[in-house]
């Protein structure tokens, strides 16, 4: 029984990882893809700011990349238009015209990935070390067994008792 | 004056030069003579600190004297300065504020060593240690970057002013506050590395230097929100946290930080991760040097960072002796180091620990990740990718979710070992309140956790934010309604005695209370409005329930800037609740632009209005308006921290001294009879 509730909590405590990194499917509905494509940018003015949040007094890079942005959504997306571009065909033309920078992340092809996996490699090989360790640790404690303490272990097992236990 | 400056510095860098030295042999050597050469080294290390201060008031002094034949008085300040910034001066550029690091080291070192007598020897070994590192500032003070250079040829009538952005009352404080964390983990570390030398017995040690982490570690953090407190206030885009190197750079021994005083109370109870807790104070330190390193380095492009300049290489060589310093004395005293106790359990307080402490490391890992790969990317592809708020956003969120969750599990675990029955039953009433919180959310409509990933982070935060508060309320509730039972005290007054009883604890549980109210602050920013329009007189712009209706628009000047400011009635729902006052300044010396947004906060959320400039064809101004739910949530929770800190630092009142009812009439009035439970 108590196996199975352990097997149960740790099938939740995976769930709720894999939940937690993968969240929910981002929103690409027209009235958002402005928003999300535009944090998804960097304004090449040399404030170091996201696009739609460069606040830079007479900024001559900002206002132009935005109203590039709105055309860029809008391409092919009118009455007579075929397939608008996607989100990933809009952010290349602006790599195109502004280089590599001008993506606020990594990209998730070529060595870039790796700035993607490598936190959680981290995170996933430092709870198996602790989990491992902490396990190896536990069998060690059993395997040694129970033997009788003297006077002078069991004192210091009541000061450690006392020192351990709080209100 | 400036000579008096210079001097100052030279015989402070001699002074610790000998603090060094002499307070070595003293600890090496017996005999009366090595005592007397150690308490001159003492005394020695007292007196830099009076070279360092004299030198830093001579730099103020000038720079309220406008003394312009002084190069640093002259790039940093101008006459129309008001005097609180001229103070400010002092750590506005690179050379004032390695003087204002010097300065606060000094302090420190002043306090340690006057405190002495709490353990002379092992004061006498940290003293060596903090002499070294201020060698070493001293040393930059002098050689690398002096401030008191002196202008050569005709000297300016006025200076080129201070930065626009640091004209601001919180900049007066939010720097120093932050450099009284970053300098004052070199006590904890001092401490550390001196323990390990000296192979200190017992872990008294730990509790000196768990006090000082306190302390800076409440400094480092009130140096942070009040930074992102200032970025909100002045910085105009909006936002409070920028993920920019510099701001990165503070997180780091923050977080290091952080995970030292959890694992910490294994040590002191347990006598386990010794290694580990030694390893984490020395990587709070030198995460606190690498910072200053990459401010002011260039190694990374960053809005705070001072000029690029071969300071970095000084700062390069000194971490890599410090780090073969520490790695030194591990490898040759590593055995002092070994656990007395191990892990007995994965469901236990220490495991709980072990995890909390796993997930700080990994989100500090990758907040350091994040600011370097851009280097990384540079050298392996010859291309610079910017990593920005979006990647550090996807990979910390989660982790941030995955520690709401231990700090909601991990004070419900016992010591050694905690039964999966006793865990589920502590956990069910909490776990059930989560989620009828969260599903009541969704019913109503509030958050749509399927449309957008950052609202369904947002869900995800509350419902983790209402388990660790009904797990800190259930703590206080059993803790206060034992005491009530066994002082016949009200609730309200038995949890007053709970915490003090237990300071360190029950602070610790305010603390986590506050670190969900910040939280809540974050999840907030998920449902972020923003809108830019130009207004004329009369004009309206609608956010949310929100209208906002430019009354009119002027001009304004003074001896340090000009400027041009709106007059904006806000009203809510129709009814107006008030007027806000958008402002744009051209700081005259500089001839810098600065922007100071209007900002009307309420507990649910912050209007922001920012004059981003006018229309060049007729004049008009152009207003942006944000509305930035649950701001005020991320100052309060902050301010929640601090108290919640300092409670933990105020001694436990001793058990003994508080009333205790006779055990007849307590069981007479509660109506309970004795039996084994």
């Amino acid at each position: 029984m108590i196996s199975h509730s352990k097997h149960v909590l740790q099938a939740f405590a995976l769930a709720l990882v894999c939940i937690a990194f993968f969240g929910a499917t981002p929103s690409h509905s027209a009235d958002t893809r402005f928003n999300d494509l535009g944090h998804k940018l960097m304004c090449k003015c040399g404030c170091n700011q996201i696009l739609l949040e460069c606040n830079h007094v007479g900024c001559a890079y900002s206002t132009r990349m935005r109203d590039e942005l709105t055309a860029s959504l809008s391409r092919g997306a009118g009455p007579g238009g075929s397939t608008p571009d996607s989100d990933e065909l809009v952010l290349r033309s602006f790599v195109q015209q502004y280089g590599a920078t001008v993506l606020a992340a990594p990209t998730t092809t070529g060595f870039n990935i790796v700035a993607w996996i490598v936190p959680f490699v981290v995170l996933v090989g430092g709870l198996s070390l602790i989990t491992v360790v902490v396990r190896k640790w536990k069998y060690r404690i059993q395997t040694v067994g129970a033997q009788s303490a003297t006077p002078e272990e069991l004192a210091t097992f009541r000061r450690r008792a006392r020192e351990e236990t709080e209100v | 004056m400036s000579d008096l400056g210079s001097y100052s510095l030279l015989l402070g860098l001699a002074l610790s030069g000998y603090a060094f030295a002499a307070g070595f042999i003293g600890v090496t050597r017996k005999g009366h003579s090595a005592e007397i050469l150690g308490e001159t080294a003492r005394r020695a290390g007292i007196a830099v600190f009076g070279c360092v201060l004299v030198a830093a008031t001579v730099l103020v002094v000038a720079a309220l004297r406008n003394d312009f034949s002084i190069a640093y008085i002259l790039h940093h300040s101008n006459v129309a300065l008001s005097a609180p910034y001229k103070f400010a001066v002092l750590w506005s550029g690179q050379e004032g504020s390695l003087l204002f690091w010097s300065l606060l080291l000094g302090g420190y070192g002043l306090v340690l060593r006057l405190r002495h007598k709490v353990d002379a020897k092992l004061v006498a070994y940290a003293s060596i240690v903090i002499a070294g590192v201020q060698m070493f500032f001293l040393a930059l003070n002098n050689f690398a970057a002096n401030p008191f250079g002196i202008v050569t040829g005709t000297i300016p009538p006025d200076g080129n002013g201070l930065n626009p952005l640091l004209q601001y009352a919180e900049m007066v404080i939010h720097p120093p506050m932050l450099y009284l964390g970053y300098v004052g983990m070199t006590v904890p570390f001092a401490f550390a590395l001196a323990a390990l030398i000296m192979k200190y017995p017992g872990e008294k040690w730990i509790h000196i230097t768990r006090r000082w982490t306190m302390v800076t570690w409440a400094f480092l953090t009130c140096g942070i929100f009040l930074g992102a407190h200032w970025a909100y206030s002045v910085l105009g885009w909006g936002g409070y946290w920028g993920w920019d190197p510099v701001e990165n750079a503070s997180l780091m021994p923050w977080l290091t930080g952080t995970a030292f005083l959890h694992s910490v109370m294994m040590q002191e109870k347990r006598g386990m991760l010794k290694i580990w807790n030694m390893w984490l104070i020395f990587s709070t330190f030198l995460l606190s040097i690498f910072g200053t390193f990459l401010t002011r380095s260039g190694v990374v492009s960053s809005v705070h960072a001072f000029a690029q300049s071969s300071i970095g290489t000084w700062f390069v060589v000194f971490m890599a002796i410090v780090l073969a310093t520490c790695l030194w004395f591990f490898l040759a005293n590593r055995d002092h180091l070994r656990s007395e106790n191990r892990l007995e359990s994965l469901v236990s307080r220490e495991s709980s620990f072990l995890f909390n402490n796993l997930i700080l490391l990994v989100a500090c890992f990758t907040v350091l990740w994040g600011t370097l790969f851009p280097v990384l990317s540079e050298w392996v592809e010859g291309t610079k990718v910017t990593v920005g708020a979006p990647f550090f956003n996807r990979v910390n969120i989660p982790v941030a979710l995955l520690l709401l969750l231990l700090t909601a599990v991990g004070p419900l675990l016992s010591w050694r070992k905690t039964s999966t029955d006793s865990l589920r039953r502590n956990l069910l009433i909490p776990s059930l309140l989560s989620l009828g919180v969260g599903i009541a959310i969704v019913a109503l409509g509030w958050i749509h956790p399927l449309q957008e990933q950052s609202q369904f982070y947002a869900l995800m935060t509350i419902m983790l934010s209402v388990l660790v508060a009904s797990t800190v309320v259930s703590e206080f509730y059993r803790g206060a309604r034992v005491i009530a039972y066994q002082t016949g005290r009200n609730v309200l007054s038995s949890v007053y005695v709970l915490t003090r009883r237990n300071t360190r604890r029950y602070g610790g549980y305010i603390a986590h209370f506050a670190a969900i109210v910040v939280m809540i602050g974050f999840a907030g920013s998920a449902f972020n409005q923003d809108i830019e329009r130009e207004v004329g007189n009369g004009d309206s712009i609608s956010i949310g329930h929100y209208t906002i209706t430019c009354k009119t628009y002027t001009q304004d000047d003074n001896a340090n800037y000009s400027s041009v400011w709106a007059i904006m009635d806000i009203f809510r729902d129709g009814k107006q609740v008030g007027t806000l006052f958008p402002e744009r300044r051209i700081y005259k010396a500089s001839q810098q632009p600065s922007t100071m947004p209007a900002i009307r906060s309420t507990i649910a959320e912050d209007l922001y209005l920012v004059y981003t400039g006018n229309n060049p064809d007729n004049g008009r101004p152009i207003i942006r308006a944000h509305l930035n739910p649950l701001v005020s949530w991320i100052w309060t929770g902050a301010s929640l921290l601090l108290f919640g800190t300092l409670l933990a630092l105020i001694p436990s009142l001793a058990t003994a001294k508080l009333p205790v009812r006779s055990a007849v009439r307590v069981l007479a009035d509660s109506g309970q009879t004795v039996g084994a439970d």
